[in-house]
């Protein structure tokens, strides 16, 4: 069975669009103009990864909100997962850049991407 | 009034006036930097994506992570910085005394530069400013105001949402209101392509199936105290609506993501002259507005894609302040024009000297493939794959190669198929 998906790939500003025939087993590029859009469309069509990115609330900190991410891209599945468990999220001031805030949520950890120091009087 | 004395005054504390006062204070430069907001950071502290400083920290880092960064550099360097600063106005009193009013929280100073680096960033142009008619109930944002209230302070502006424009920050926005579940109806774009970059057209709308109307147009908003729809018709080649071609689309939300413009209203009241297609000042390769001493950089100078070209700038006013304060001005000879040729929107900086390098930043005029970015004067051009009007092109070109312009009138940078 083939089936042939168009994608662009996000490797590099170029944005070449790839065509990609999956063929059984094989996989075939064409519209590449390097080896990292071969890459690319292998990871896109066997498992679609993406890194999710949001904020939680922030008790007594000088902003009411910490950023997070996913340390590393995770399935593009696992989107909702990782936004639900973050919704009843609440976090204590101060945090700082690259703590882990949940550990192994889809096989990697949710980290802090910003200063929320501890606010001068508590609200 | 308290009056203070600095070598340069850096005014706003984004990611190109820290730059820059970090970089004019490892120069041995007395520094003081001003910042109206209540935390440094400008744009990047509310961008809680990735994407941020590849080309700078050869990371990719969140917009907060760029920042802290940045700040953490400006405090081991020990510059001093005022934050909830704002700059009345600045006086041009002689080349090597300029004077800047700064209201701040005890009062009202005086300070006394020499040069100013002047990096206040841009603002977003809003509906007026785009033939967007209609109401103008509750449920109108900026997309950056939206951004504000989402991620530094957690409120979510709606649930049902057009945008209107697909810049960056519109794709960005659009991904984080569908991961918030609030269902994006459409991405209303006027031009046939979109706005931002095709990775975030990619990530942002594809990945949530949300739809992308290019060639149509927000006509106008309706709602009595908060918007109930937007009316949106299809544009023809020039981009007039098509009669006929209208409909409407329920929502209770409008972001417009309609670009930035340089903030440049102080600079104006200095009379520094102005690119018409950039909307900021026009400026030497040292970032040196018309006004002898005053530099600009970042979005205040031209809107950047890439918050590691705003450092860039910073960076580069940082060392035209040293050759100004050092040299009592910026030589350059007899200064070369630099004039836009074949399909380039608009390019900085304006004029060269011929006698340093140049880091060149230009937009085109419409998306090409497979061109060389060229400046034949100085037997330079450079390949790209593709080039689209979103996308900035950057080129560095060596000192050596600019000294054989010295003396010309004027040079013509030029995209050109291969």
């Amino acid at each position: 069975m083939t089936a042939v998906r168009e994608l662009v790939c996000i490797m590099c500003p170029a944005s070449c669009t790839l065509r990609v025939n999956v063929n059984g087993g094989g996989l075939r590029v064409e519209g590449n103009r390097c080896p990292r859009g071969v890459e690319y469309a292998r990871q896109e069509v066997v498992k679609p990864l993406r890194r999710v990115m949001s904020v939680v609330k922030a008790r007594n900190g000088d902003l009411p909100t910490l950023s997070v991410i996913t340390r590393d891209p995770v399935p593009k599945e696992c989107i909702w997962l990782v936004m639900e468990k973050l919704a009843s999220l609440e976090v204590e001031a101060p945090v700082e850049i690259g703590g882990v805030i949940l550990r192994d949520v889809c096989g990697t950890d949710i980290v802090a991407t910003r200063r929320v120091r501890r606010a001068a009087t508590s609200v | 009034m308290r009056l203070l004395d600095y070598d340069v005054l850096v005014i706003g504390g984004g990611p190109a006036g820290i730059a820059a006062a970090v970089k004019a204070s490892e120069l041995g430069l007395k520094t003081l930097l001003v910042e109206n907001r209540e935390r440094l950071g400008g744009i990047p502290l509310q961008c809680i994506h990735p994407g941020f400083g590849l080309h700078y920290f050869h990371e990719d880092l969140t917009g907060g992570e760029f920042v802290e960064r940045l700040i953490g550099r400006l405090e081991r360097a020990g510059v001093e910085y005022l934050v909830r600063a704002y700059v009345s106005g600045i006086k041009y009193n002689s080349r090597l005394e300029k004077v800047a009013d700064v209201i701040t929280r005890s009062g009202v100073m005086r300070v006394r530069a020499r040069a100013i680096i002047y990096a206040a960033g841009a603002r977003e142009r809003h509906l007026f400013e785009i033939g967007v008619y209609g109401d103008r109930p509750d449920g109108v944002y900026t997309a950056g105001e939206a951004q504000t209230l989402m991620d530094l302070y957690g409120v979510l502006p709606g649930r049902e949402v057009v945008i209107v424009g697909s810049g960056d920050v519109g794709l960005i926005m659009a991904r984080r209101f569908a991961l918030e579940k609030a269902v994006v109806r459409a991405v209303v774009e006027i031009l046939p392509y979109p706005g931002g970059l095709m990775r975030n057209v990619q990530q942002c709308l594809r990945d949530f199936n949300i739809p992308l109307l290019l060639g149509h147009t927000v006509l106008r908003v309706v709602g009595r105290r908060r918007v109930e729809k937007v009316v949106v018709a299809r544009v023809d080649e020039s981009l007039k609506p098509v009669p006929g071609s209208e409909f409407e689309i329920p929502c209770d939300t409008v972001i417009v993501a309609a670009g930035l413009r340089p903030y440049i209203e102080p600079l104006l009241a200095m009379g520094v002259e102005v690119d018409e297609s950039t909307r900021g000042p026009v400026v030497n390769e040292l970032l040196e507005t018309s006004v002898p001493g005053v530099f600009a950089a970042g979005n205040a100078l031209l809107i950047n894609d890439l918050v590691d070209y705003a450092v860039e700038q910073g960076e580069l006013a940082a060392e035209g302040a040293r050759v100004f304060i050092e040299n009592k001005g910026v030589t350059g000879g007899r200064w070369v024009r630099v004039e836009k040729g074949r399909n380039i929107r608009l390019v900085v900086p304006h004029y060269v000297s011929g006698e340093r390098s140049v880091v060149f930043y230009a937009r085109v005029q419409k998306p090409e493939s497979d061109v060389f970015f060229e400046v034949p004067e100085a037997g330079f051009r450079l390949f790209n794959y593709g080039v689209r009007p979103p996308e900035m092109i950057r080129a560095f070109i060596r000192e050596d190669k600019m000294r054989a312009l010295a003396g010309r009138g004027s040079i013509t940078v030029r995209v050109v198929p291969r």
